[in-house]
């Protein structure tokens, strides 16, 4: 089972977010389960969302305490909530933002993680670019696919189809596809330096 | 069709197939998103045939279920938790009137303190309120329960609140298979009442009853709970012979065949059990889970049999009887009377509390070595209880007992986990 854990803040599609993560897990033939943290949750405030993907029927119903995978949507909450509470050692951290771990503090923090699972991408400004508001979630997917590979892109842009219409869901396809796109230029440049 | 699908949707969806034909309802969370998801079917045009009426309380909303059904329509509505309590009176009105109302609660805490999350206080209010209570485990069988709630009710022509865990279930996204409405006409028929307030042949519904008949009314309502014990299994065979998936019954068995040790639990948090004892079963601890899915009618039968074999029984239970203890353990105490197995109560996740796989997995290790007192509340916090007790005998004006704890605890604001 994959566990995965997105904080940000309301208004920013933290729910959203875990949800159509499920739905594309579901649509790559998985079992997936997104739910919200409860809480009677405000624009601004501090909000966490959970998605579990497995191959089989998922029963557990508690919160995810270990996750395998950290989105954050907003880095002002890394000093806010423990965001990376119970993170596993081999995890994912995607962070939205336009810098890098270490220009924001996280440079001793990581290390032992694996560099290659860890991931910065502008997610807010590709949203504002594509669909036109700061909505980070869609792109932040589209880079999860990339960097995980458990979920298509295409799983991620026919689920924005069956939740968005019209222009914003064709903004968000393009905000996807382009952090999709981002982040597979990365990882190719990363290989190559290795190789180098 | 399989998809991928908030419970809430899925279960507004299932009522929307059984060809409700008033639909009426005042918001309140967690059940919100299931009226306003039907709502938009009786809009859009993709319900038909229905009238969706706003009204101004949760009071209001029963009342006009019970006129609605009376005058022969299908009827639904959805509550939680406050919203159960104010309609009260009308929820005893609607059973004793012998009316087939079908009903959601998204289970909620009741307040004060006031808490919008899980448990199963609000539902446990109505126990004994004369409808019969079903609780569902998943979203699927939330779907599938409630087209199921329909003809069981019309069948005894008794309403039926379909019981489902607020937010852990209603908020929560999952693969769900959803039938046609082929399939779902086959299976319930159109509403034949048993009484209707027809102009044509005029009858009265409702009349004082007094001493001379009033045990016999009431009896007869117990009769027909009693009947519910065998058509509630025959509906669930009928629903699986068209729809090919076992949902509702009266209680569901897990690993319970050679179990020492029986769980029994209502609800979502089944599958956290079940998860729970796998890991038990794979270090060799003989240990299995009982569901019950059938509440009210209460299954003592069904329960007294499957538990026949287990050295101990341990409820695990979202609610409490303030002063006593536990209910359902209580219930099911009566169910295995005479019998030497103990039956431990572990009151959990109350006001939405997590319950976790470590918590249930400590809990029965202490149940199998004999540990488990007969009264546990499963993580509490014994620190902050004791330290308001103390409060309370060193100060007079100790202040109100709620602030004083999330004052001690340093709460800024509520959370689950995380």
């Amino acid at each position: 089972m994959f566990q995965l854990r997105i904080h940000g803040r309301g208004g920013q599609g933290v729910v959203t977010g875990a949800e159509m993560m499920s739905i594309a897990a579901f649509l790559g033939g998985r079992h997936a389960q997104a739910f919200p943290s409860f809480g009677s949750e405000r624009t601004g405030a501090p909000v966490v969302a959970f998605c579990r993907m497995d191959d089989k029927e998922i029963r557990l119903r508690e919160p995810i305490m270990q996750p395998d995978a950290i989105i954050i949507q907003d880095p002002t909450l890394l000093h806010q909530v423990d965001v990376f509470g119970g993170l596993k050692k081999d995890g994912y951290i995607l962070i939205n933002t336009t810098r890098s771990f270490g220009e924001m503090g996280l440079g001793d923090f990581v290390k032992g993680f694996r560099p290659e699972r860890l991931l910065t991408v502008p997610a807010t400004e590709l949203a504002k670019k594509h669909v036109g508001r700061p909505v980070p979630n869609m792109p932040l997917l589209g880079a999860f696919a990339a960097l995980s590979g458990l979920i298509s892109l295409t799983a991620v842009q026919s689920a924005i189809d069956q939740k968005f219409s019209g222009a914003v869901a064709k903004g968000n396809q393009a905000a996807a596809k382009e952090a999709y796109d981002i982040v597979m230029e990365h990882a190719k440049n990363v290989q190559e330096t290795q190789h180098a | 069709m399989l998809e991928q699908c908030e419970g809430s949707h899925a279960v507004a969806q299932a009522v929307a197939l059984s060809r409700p034909e008033v639909i009426c309802a005042y918001p309140i969370s967690p059940q919100t998103h299931i009226v306003e998801g039907l709502g938009q079917l009786v809009k859009s045009g993709d319900l038909t045939n229905c009238e969706f009426i706003n009204v101004e309380s949760e009071f209001a909303a029963l009342s006009v279920a019970i006129g609605a059904s009376a005058a022969g329509a299908r009827s639904y509505t959805a509550t939680a938790s406050q919203g159960l309590l104010f309609m009260a009176e009308a929820v005893y009105n609607a059973s004793g009137l012998g009316l087939p109302i079908v009903m959601t609660v998204a289970n909620r805490a009741i307040g004060a303190p006031i808490n919008i999350w899980n448990d199963h206080t609000d539902s446990m209010s109505m126990r004994d309120a004369g409808w019969l209570q079903i609780f569902a485990e998943t979203n699927q069988e939330a779907l599938d329960l409630h087209i199921q709630a329909f003809k069981i009710a019309e069948e005894l022509s008794l309403p039926v609140m379909v019981c489902m865990d607020g937010f852990i279930l209603t908020h929560a996204y999952e693969r769900i298979d959803m039938p046609d409405q082929a399939q779902v006409d086959k299976f319930l028929p159109p509403y034949e009442p048993r009484q209707v307030l027809d102009p044509n042949e005029p009858v009265t519904i409702g009349a004082m009853v007094g001493p001379e008949a009033f045990t016999e009314v009431r009896y007869l309502a117990h009769a027909k709970q009693m009947q519910a014990l065998d058509l509630i299994p025959q509906i669930a065979a009928e629903f699986k012979q068209l729809f090919g998936r076992d949902s509702g019954g009266l209680i569901k068995t897990y690993q319970t065949e050679d179990a020492d040790t029986i769980v029994i639990a209502m609800g979502s948090v089944l599958g956290t059990i079940k998860d729970t004892v796998d890991d038990l079963r794979a270090q060799g601890v003989k240990v299995g889970v009982l569901g019950i899915t059938s509440y009210r009618p209460f299954p003592i039968s069904a329960i007294r049999d499957a538990t026949a074999k287990a050295k101990r029984i341990v409820v695990i239970e979202k609610c409490f009887a303030v002063g006593i203890g536990g209910i359902v353990s209580r219930d099911v105490r009566s169910a295995v009377r005479n019998r030497p197995q103990p039956v431990l109560t572990v009151v959990a996740g109350l006001g939405g509390r997590a319950i976790t796989k470590a918590s249930v997995h400590k809990l029965l290790q202490d149940a199998i070595a004999d540990k488990l007192e007969l009264l546990t509340f499963l993580d509490l916090d014994w620190g902050i209880v004791n330290r308001v007790l103390e409060r309370e005998k060193t100060q007079r004006r100790s202040g109100p007992i709620a602030e004083g704890v999330l004052r001690d605890m340093g709460t800024v604001a509520s959370k689950v986990a995380g």
